[in-house]
Formats: C-alpha cells, structure tokens, sequence
C-alpha cells in the first residue's frame, strides 16, 4: 500500500444532539483499497459519526471530502451518489417484501421494474463476492444473518466502493463472521474500500489493515493494525491502561435460591429460544450469564420474571426457611403476591424498566404503586425513593419530576437500578447493565451489584464483556443457540474457554 | 330472478362507485403511512367543487359546450381534494400533527365548507326546495354508453353506467397496477412500512407522503363529484352525501388494502347499502334499519378475521399512523 | 455532479426540543390560538362584511347575551365535556375510542327505552335509577365489544369504534321507528309528555343545572381518578409501554377493558343527561358528533380533564358564537363547522413549535 489515496476524508467534523455532543472536531482520512477498524468504547461517537458519512445526520459543522472534492451529505440519497454506503446495525429491511424488493428499493434504475433481471444480477453479486441467499425470500422468514447479507448485497448492488459495517458481527456466530471476513477481503481485493465498526479486539486485529480510535466523541489517533497489540488499542480506547480491578468478595454460605430444570421457551413464531436449560443460582453469589448477543439471555432473564410464556421445564424459588414455590405460570404480580422480591434490571431500559415519558417520581411507582391504601396511589413515599436514588447513587438531574427520557443513559441506568434495589430483594436479575455507560458510572453499577452480593442476594448478571464477567462474578454460565453449553467457576476460567463454549452448542448440560 | 339482478345490481353500483373512488384515493394515502380520517370531508368538498364549478357555467346557459361541462367541474373538484390533501399532507407530514385529529378537524371543516357553500348556492338560486339541481351538466355526466340499450340484460347490467363509473374501476386498476409492479409502487409500501428504512435508501419519504396523499385525495373527491352528478343526477341537498365517507374508509380495511378488490368490494358494499330497499314489501319498515347495519357489519367481521389470522400480508400498513421523523432516536 | 450537491446544503435544521418552560409553551399556544382567531376573524368579514371586532363582538353576544344563551353554553359545553372525560382515560391509555358518538347514542337510547317501556308504571325515582343504570350499560356494551377484540386479538380499535358508531345508528333508528309516535311519522317525539315520567328534576326551575352539575363532578373525579388513582396510574403506564406495563405485572387485557368500560359509561352518561336531562326525545343525531368533536377537546387538553373545559368552551363558544353570525347574516349554519376546522388547523399546527425547533444551519451560513 505505497501509493494512499483517500477516497473519504472529513474534516474538522462536529455534531450535536440538543447541548451533547456526539462527535467533537474529528478529521479522519478513508484509503482506498483498505479496511478500517472504527473502535471505541460504547457510546465514543462511531456510530453517530458514520451516520454522517451515510446522510442519516447532518453535521452542525466541519466538512466532508470525497475523491478530493468537498461534497455535502445531505440525504443518504446523496450518499449513495458518492458510491457510500452503510450496513446499520439495526437492518433497515422492510419486513414484508423479499429480498430482491428489498435491495431495488429506491433505485432509479432505466426502465420497468423488472425483478427477475434484479434477481439475476444479485445472484452474480453473491457468487463474485462469496455469499449466498435466496432472492426470493421474505425478510421476515430470514434469519440475522441472512438479512445481514440482504444488506451488505443491497449496499454493492448501487455500486458502493466505500462500506460502512456497524458492528456486524455482534449478530453473528463466528462461524457466520469468518464467513463474512472472507467477503470483505473480496471487497478488497475489488479495490473497495471498507470501514467497519467494532469493540472486539480479536477482530480489528484478525481483519482491519488500519485502526482509527474514537473516545468521548473526539479522534484520538489511528494506527497500522500489523504495528499494535491488543494492549495498546485498549489504552487508546480507554484513555489509561486499565486492569478491570472489580472487587469479589468470596460468597458467604451460599444457598441455590433459583432451581431451573429443563426449561424450553419457544418465540411467537415457535422459534426455540432455550432449550432443556438448568442452573442454581445461589444467595450471596453472582452468576454471570455469558453468551454472542441473542442467544437466549434475554429470553432466560424474562423467563424467571414471569415475561416468557414457558413451553416446559421449572423455575423453582427455594427462601431462607428452605421453602419451595414454582415460579412456572406465574406473571410479575402473582410472583410478588408469593412474596419472592424479585428485581430485574431488564436491556430496554426506556422501553421496559422505565416509562420515558413520566418523572423519576413517577417511575419509583412502577414497583410500588399498589403499595397505597384504598383506591389511591401513595405518592408520598415514591417521592422519597426517588431523593434517595438521586442522592445516593448521585443521578445528574435538574431534579425528581424531570422526564427520566431527558437523562443520560448512564443516570437512566442509575435511576433503575436504584428502584429495583430499594425494597430488598432476594433475586437480582441484570441484563446488559453497563452498556452505554461511561467506566465511572459501570463502576458504580458493579459496587450496587457486590453490595447485594454481600448482602445476600441472588444475581444473575448477563454480560457481553468478558472480562468484567471474568473479574465481577462467581460463577459464568455460558449459553449458545439457547443451550448451556457449560458453567464454569470464574476464578479457574479464562477467556479463552468461555470464547470456545460462547461458540459449541450444547458443549455440556448442567455441569455444576 | 334475472328482473331482480336488472334492477338491483345498477343501483348497487350506482352506490359503490363514490365508495370505489373514496376506497382507492384512500388506500393509496393509508399505503404511504398516512390514515386519512378527512376522507368523508375530502369527498364532501369535492362534490362541492364540481358543483360550483357547474353551477357558475350551466347558471343562465342554455346549452353546454359537452367538453367545458365536464371539464369545468372536473376540474374544479380535483383542484379542492388536491388542496385538501395539500392541508392534510402540510399538517401530517411537515408538521407532524397528530392523524386521527388532524383527519376528524378535515371531515368537520369539509363537510361544513360543502354545506355551507351549498346553503349558499342553494339561496342564490332561489329554488323552492333546499337543494340544487344542475340538470344539464348532470346529463353529460350521466350519458351512458350508446350501445347499452340495445344488448338487453347484459347491457343493463354491464354497460348502463356513465364514464365516471368506468373511470373509477381503471383508477382502481391503475392504482394497483402501480402499488405491485412499479418501481414507484414498491418505494411507495416501503415508506408505508418502514419510513426509516426507504429513508436510508434514498427515498423522498416527504415527496412520497405527499404525492400519495394528494392524489389519494383527487381519486377520493371524484367520488362526491360522481355522488352528485351521476347518481344524485346533478342535484345537491346539504348532508345528503351522508356517512359514505366512513364507509369508504372501512371498505379499505375490507379489502386488505388491495384497490383491485375494491372493485367487487365497493359494489358489493353498494349493494348491502340499498339492500333495505328491496326487501319485501309488507315487511315491518322498521327492519330497514336493521339491513342497513350490514356494509359496517361485515367491515368489523372483517376487521376481527384479519386481526385473528394474522397473516403478515393482510396488515395495515405498519407505520400507518405514526408520523416520522429522521433524527428520532 | 459532485460540486451541485453543495448547493444543496439545509439552511433550515428541524430538531426534537428536549425542554421547553411552560411559559414559553403557553405562549406558543396561546399565539396560536390568536392567530387562528383573526384569521377566522377575516374570513368572517369576508362573508359578512363586518369588520372583526364585532364578528368577536357579536359572537360573545351569541354565547353570553341573555341569560337563555348562557344556559345554553353551558348545557352544550356540559355534554361535550362529558363525552371528553369519557374519551380521555382511552385515549391517555393509547387506545383510540372514536365510538363516543355510538356509545352515548347507545346511552341515549337505553335511557329512551326506560322513559318508553316503563314509564309511569314505577314510582319516578325508580324509573330514573332503571335509566341511570340502562344508559350506563348500554354505553358500557359498545365500548366492550372493540376492547374485547382489541385486548385479546389486537383487532384496530380506531376503525372498529368508529364502525360502532353506526351500527349504533341503525340500531337507534330501529327503535325510533317501532316505538314511533304518531305511527308513520318516522319519529318518537317528546317522550312522557303529560306525564313528565323519567324527566330529571328541575333545580330552582332551570332544567340546565342539573346537567352542568352532574358534570362538573364527573370531571372532577375523572381528574382524581386518572392523577390519583392506582388504576389510573396503570392505564397510563399502559398508554406509555406495553412492556413496561407487563414487566411490573400490570395484566394490560385487564386494564384496556376496564378502561373502555369506564369510557362506555361515561359516554352512556352523556346519552343519558341528554334524553333525560334535556331533551325527552330520541333522535339518531342527538349526539351531534360531539363523539367526535370530543377527540379533539380531549387532544387539545392533551387528556387533562381540568384543561378539557378551557378547551371544550373554546369549541362550544365558536359554535355558539357562529351561530349567532350565521343567523343574523342569513348565512348558513355550517360556517361556524368551517370556522372550527380553521382553529383546530392552527392548534394542530402550533403543537409542531412545541415539540420541535427550526434552526439555521451553520454550515449552511459558511456555504452562502
């Protein structure tokens, strides 16, 4: 690569939401014939700035070349025009049309609409570049990383010589992701140039000829990948080299709290989701949930909440005096009826956990609203809840009748798990409770998290980091395609073998 | 038996014309996203239009040159639907006002306007009954096909009806000729679906919004402009246009959002409309009533069966309703 | 190619607003709601040549000018509130009940039928309590029907309320003609008329007072029932998110029909204040589309019963109000429906400077 010629270059580049701003001033060039590696923390701008590039925002200021010529992205229209084009990482496929009208969409193409002669020129697509799929298909019969593959056809059916990959591997098995490593190269050799967002190390490593770091929503450098190590994009990506250094107390006289025995859930469409699963989960302990993103954690979680309709299995919760209830059958009320306090800090905190739209008073209720006397909702002591979080867990907020939709996710976090802490569970249940937080507020969240460890609760932590799972818990249970492929004790474990039982389906059932 | 069909299916089409019109105008606007409660108001104010517009030339004229009849208020009641769903597109799309309301203020604001016009010709011609009757543009709006007389039955029943009505059954045609095998069709259901995702392909989901909305409004308002030329013969009487507007909405619904079933569909609804009418005389009159219930019947029996068999194709639109904006997050 | 596109660069930046002060709100409403008036004012000259000051003028006249007007103002603003209030809770929960024409005809109707079949055969507290408790079920059963379809099949409530509305029709018109009095006259006329059986007491000789009283109570209790209550709270958290509202254990089928219980009525109670209260006939436009204009009282209040009756005399006084100018000028009653479209055009367009704000765009100063 002697001869650098940038096909993308911005300069000087900010964009704001209301009084945040996501990206700050960063310039960064794009070579043709390359792969990028955009990597950065959750929420570093990556996202936002490649939203930029493909006319989804506008910058509030700085300016985009492309070929050497300065250009306005207004539309991903114009986009398209530049030969850009962007894989998001939620597909945007509309769901009852196939394939083939999928990736004609608007096109203005010469003459009629011909789908058969469209169908063709995918297949040749697929077969130049590595894939395969059926034209034909409805993209709500398809499979993640079928839709995957619509999209990444649909960008080099209009031509584009410049990719925007938005964490394409996070839906993928590695099987699926060596797959689509092996196309991308094709791209490359094509001379096409390929910017992909990442967090996974191995991965820039493994595929990307260059690395561009993004923290805080500015630049901070970009790097040759055969020239670093893993260690040394980490202390760019987070600023200072960090061990993780998260406290675990030893378990005090563990007791199983949650007995789960050959559970299967199957979806809506009758997709099994989890499958003859089984697990203790014990007082005074955390276990860690481990497992690509889809998986069955979401579905495992809401399962013993009384969310999941169960196909068959138990979910069983023993309490302090030994005594047995069945979880099976039950909903969220009828479970608390039974008296288990039960706490989840469920992964769609506004679309779940929380109601955007109502105050942090107002959400202290969720939990607590039948708690009032007669008719009426007792507002007094939410109120209260709500000061207290606020100040204990020092939320940033103009105050407790703000909207919880106008903090930041990081406050958001706080302001829930604060609610699911306050009355004194026995089970913690947390899907994905750092994601989108800054390390300060992640560490504040894994203090909350050992504070009920030690005072004796039960909590299952899934998790996509490995290295928190690593330091944080005491137990990992690894789930692959809705199986437990093995549970292992996370002091004797490492990386390596949870990557390797992320990755066998049912690699062993309850191995406790 | 064949008597009967000679009788009834006329009038059952002269009925589910103005609903074909309505159902087509409005199913092209629901597949852009948008549910359009003006529709009753949309199709009021075209009726209204035409009829101003025939009643500035027919008034005090003694024979109509035929082109001008026609196209005067052709034009007139196309020129009010389109601005109509100018307003409702201008409220919906740019400003993001909420459907439901928007559409409910456009059927209050339409059929007051038709009335309130009407009232007003109604005074200025000084007749003695409350309404209007163009007569002579109406005869070129209700000029039938020559050779339907001479076929008998078949005639009767196949070709007895004016241009407008064949016009509504090609619209309807070319509407869903459009929908399925366009390239402008197939960009039209993605802004409909998913807004976002025809964004991020280089759709114009504003200009999409709009152009479906505006014509979808145009092919609506034809129905009150058939309503009160073909089968009210050029006579306008405030309110008599009625709740077709309502019925032209459920007929979308009826028909899955197809317009080619709404061929058969409209007619059909025509028909349960003036079902009452023929049944048998003797029969207490208050029975009417209850026959009249039908065409709303079968929409809600409709409604139900779509909602439990749940097939992917069936449903509404899934962004209908909603309004959108790029930078939500 | 690439060079034209730079003249394509947004001068005008459209964004969500994360907060607005409520004076500033206020203001833009309150601006709004001024422009559509003079607008509406002109037009009105317009049509009748007067200058707007005294369109205004004479619509005050026609609203509060006698004693006779003021009652009147009060007793169509107490009908359209109650079917408001009805509709509110249905609305804040997300589901969009526009059967309140076909739910308080339904009421009307279960009152009617009382005050026709019963009549002076039970002693008159008797027949009313039979009424209250006929026009309260009968408006109850056709909001059933749609949440039951909706709570458990996900059916459409919009269309389907709205389809309701005219089986209700039909339903009505069914019964005026058996119960029809003269025979052939198509209709029922003043029902009771030397008996007075059924007809709501008259308090201090006004007829209208009962009716605005009942009403101000019933907002008052939809006020504390939405704010205050649990199962208000709930319908909320409904209206917001469904999941939430199942991940707390709110049983969300439970709480839709519930709700459209209340909602049926309430509007069941409008039908009822109607025919018994007021009128003493049954017709199939008793109601008025008030079903509808009561969607958007209760939009514009964005569903607070305390603002609903800001907004209900705001539709109530320009209809009024027009139809005083309609009378007077000759014109025809429907103007004072154009002139409400017009206003409710403004208000639906202001909300747009509530939510979101217009910004120049910088770049787009550098490039011009």
């Amino acid at each position: 690569m002697e001869k650098k010629e940038p096909v993308l270059q911005l300069k000087h580049v900010t964009k704001r939401f209301g009084e945040v701003a996501a990206n700050e001033d960063i310039s960064l060039d794009v070579y043709k014939g390359e792969i990028l590696a955009l990597l950065g923390e959750n929420g570093s701008g990556k996202t936002t700035l490649m939203n930029l590039i493909s006319g989804i925002y506008f910058p509030d200021e700085g300016e985009i070349y492309a070929n050497g010529k300065q250009v306005v992205i207004a539309s991903p229209r114009d986009a398209f025009s530049l030969d850009i084009g962007m894989i998001h990482q939620h597909f945007k496929l509309v769901d009852v049309l196939t394939a083939t009208e999928n990736i004609v969409l608007g096109l203005e193409e010469e003459g009629k609409l011909d789908l058969k002669k469209s169908a063709a020129r995918i297949e040749e697509i697929c077969e130049k570049y590595g894939f395969s799929m059926d034209p034909s298909k409805k993209i709500y019969d398809m499979s993640v990383s079928e839709k995957q593959t619509v999209e990444i056809v649909k960008v080099l059916y209009r031509g584009a010589s410049l990719l925007i990959l938005d964490e394409p591997t996070a839906v993928l098995t590695p099987q699926e992701t060596q797959t689509l490593f092996g196309v991308l190269r094709n791209m490359k050799q094509d001379g096409k140039s390929v910017i992909i967002i990442t967090h996974k190390l191995a991965e820039v490593l493994e595929i990307s000829d260059r690395v561009a770091i993004l923290r805080h929503g500015r630049y901070i450098t970009s790097m040759d990948t055969d020239k670093v190590n893993a260690q040394e994009l980490t202390d760019a990506m987070v600023g200072h080299a960090v061990s993780l250094n998260i406290e675990r107390p030893i378990p005090k006289k563990p007791r199983d709290r949650i007995v789960v025995e050959g559970l299967t859930v199957k979806s809506e469409d009758g997709v099994v989701k989890l499958q003859n699963v089984g697990f203790h989960a014990r007082s005074g302990e955390i276990l860690g949930i481990a497992g690509v993103a889809g998986n069955g954690q979401k579905e495992l979680l809401e399962a013993i909440a009384g969310l999941q309709p169960i196909e068959s299995g138990s979910i069983r919760y023993l309490d302090e005096d030994g005594k047995e209830e069945e979880l099976v059958g039950k909903d969220p009320q009828a479970i608390m009826e039974l008296g288990v306090s039960l706490a989840f800090v469920p992964e769609d905190r506004l679309g779940m956990g929380l109601v955007g739209n109502m105050d942090l008073a107002d959400n202290m209720m969720l939990r607590s609203f039948r708690n009032g006397k007669g008719i009426f909702t007792d507002r007094k002591a939410p109120r209260e809840l709500a000061e207290q979080v606020v100040e204990k867990l020092e939320v940033n907020t103009p105050g407790i009748a703000t909207m919880v939709r106008k903090l930041s996710g990081g406050n958001v976090q706080k302001v829930l798990v604060g609610r699911e802490i306050a009355n004194a569970p026995t089970v913690l249940l947390t899907a994905y409770a750092v994601r989108g937080l800054d390390i300060h507020s992640s560490y504040t969240i894994y203090d909350l998290i050992n504070q009920q460890k030690k005072s004796g609760v039960a909590v299952v932590y899934v998790g996509e980091d490995l290295d928190v799972l690593l330091e944080l818990c005491d137990r990992i249970l690894v789930l692959c395609d809705g199986q437990v492929s093995g549970i292992v004790d996370a002091r004797k474990t490492d990386k390596q073998e949870i990557g390797f039982l992320m990755t066998s389906v049912g690699g062993g059932t309850d191995a406790q | 038996m064949l008597g009967f069909l000679i009788r009834f299916i006329p009038r059952a089409v002269g009925q589910g014309i103005p609903l074909m019109y309505g159902s087509v105008g409005e199913t092209l606007t629901e597949k852009s996203g948008h549910l359009n409660l003006g529709t009753a108001g949309i199709m009021y104010v075209g009726g209204i239009c035409g009829v101003i517009g025939a009643f500035l030339y027919e008034t005090g004229r003694k024979t109509l040159n035929p082109f001008l009849g026609i196209a005067i208020p052709l034009v007139c009641c196309l020129v009010g639907s389109l601005l109509m769903g100018l307003l409702y597109c201008f409220l919906t799309v740019s400003l993001r006002a909420n459907q439901n309301v928007t559409g409910l203020a456009m059927t209050t604001f339409g059929i007051g306007f038709g009335n309130f016009f009407g009232g007003s010709l109604i005074k200025l011609s000084h007749a003695d009954l409350p309404s209007i009757a163009l007569s002579k543009t109406s005869a070129l709006f209700a000029a039938k096909l020559p050779f339907a007389g001479s076929l008998g039955w078949v005639g009767k029943i196949f070709f007895s009806y004016s241009f407008l009505a064949y016009a509504a059954i090609l619209i309807a045609l070319g509407v869903s000729y459009v929908l399925n095998h366009t390239r402008t069709g197939l960009n039209l259901r993605a802004v409909g679906e998913s807004p976002a995702t025809a964004d991020a392909a280089g759709i114009n989901v504003t200009r999409y919004k709009y152009t479906a909305t505006c014509i979808g409004a145009m092919i609506s308002g034809l129905g009150g402009l058939y309503y009160v030329f073909d089968y009210a013969s050029g006579v306008w009487s405030n309110n008599a246009f009625g709740d077709r507007g309502w019925l032209a909405i459920a007929l979308v619904i009826f028909t899955i959002w197809q317009p080619v079933h709404s061929i058969w569909a409209s007619i059909a609804f025509g028909g349960l409309y003036i079902l009452h009418m023929f049944i048998p005389a003797g029969t207490n009159l208050a029975i009417k009533e209850i026959y009249q219930m039908a065409p709303f019947l079968a929409t809600i029996l409709m409604l139900i069966l779509t909602s439990i068999n749940n097939k992917r194709e069936n449903q509404p639109p899934a962004s209908l309703g909603l309004s959108y904006f790029r930078e939500d997050r | 190619m690439h060079s034209k596109t730079h003249d394509k660069t947004p001068v005008f930046h459209i964004s969500r607003r994360t907060g607005l002060p409520w004076q500033k709100a206020l203001g833009i409403r309150f601006a709004g709601i001024v422009l559509a008036l003079v607008v509406c004012g002109f037009i009105t000259m317009a049509a009748t040549g007067l200058n707007p000051i005294s369109v205004y003028g004479t619509m005050i006249e026609g609203n509060f000018g006698t004693s006779r007007r003021i009652w009147m103002l009060l007793q169509n603003m107490s009908i359209l509130l109650c079917i408001s209030l009805a509709l509110a809770p249905a609305f804040r929960m997300s589901f969009w009940n526009l059967g309140g024409d076909g739910q308080a005809l339904m009421g009307a109707l279960g009152a009617a039928s009382c005050m026709i079949l019963v009549g002076d055969r039970v002693p008159g507290g008797v027949l009313i309590l039979l009424m209250v408790l006929a026009s309260i079920a009968c408006g109850m059963l056709w909001a059933l029907i749609p949440a039951f379809f909706k709570a458990n099949f996900g059916t459409n409530e919009t269309l389907f309320t709205l389809m309701m509305n005219y089986v209700a029709t039909q339903l009505v018109a069914y019964f005026i003609i058996r119960w029809e009095v003269p025979k052939g006259s198509g209709k029922i006329g003043i029902i009771n008329q030397s008996s007075k059986a059924g007809w709501f007491p008259m308090i201090g000789g006004n007829k209208y007072l009962l009716n605005v009283l009942i009403v101000a109570v019933v907002t008052i209790l939809v006020y504390v029932y939405m704010r205050y209550s649990k199962q208000g709270y709930e319908l909320s958290v409904v209206g917001e998110s469904e999941p939430t509202a199942r991940y707390v254990g709110i049983k969300i089928n439970h709480v839709v029909i519930r709700t459209m219980l209340l909602s049926g009525a309430l509007c069941g109670v409008a039908g009822l204040l109607l025919v018994g209260g007021t009128d003493h006939t049954l017709t199939t436009t008793i109601i008025g589309g008030r079903g509808f204009t009561g969607v958007m009282v209760a939009w514009l209040a964005r569903f607070n019963p305390i603002v609903m009756v800001a907004t209900t005399f705001l539709l109530v006084f320009l209809q009024g109000g027009s139809s005083e100018i309609t009378t007077i000028f000759g014109l025809n009653q429907s103007f004072g429906d154009i002139i409400t479209g017009i206003i409710l055009f403004f208000i639906l367009g202001c909300d747009f400077f509530l939510n979101y704000k217009i910004t120049r765009s910088k770049t787009g100063k550098e490039a011009a």
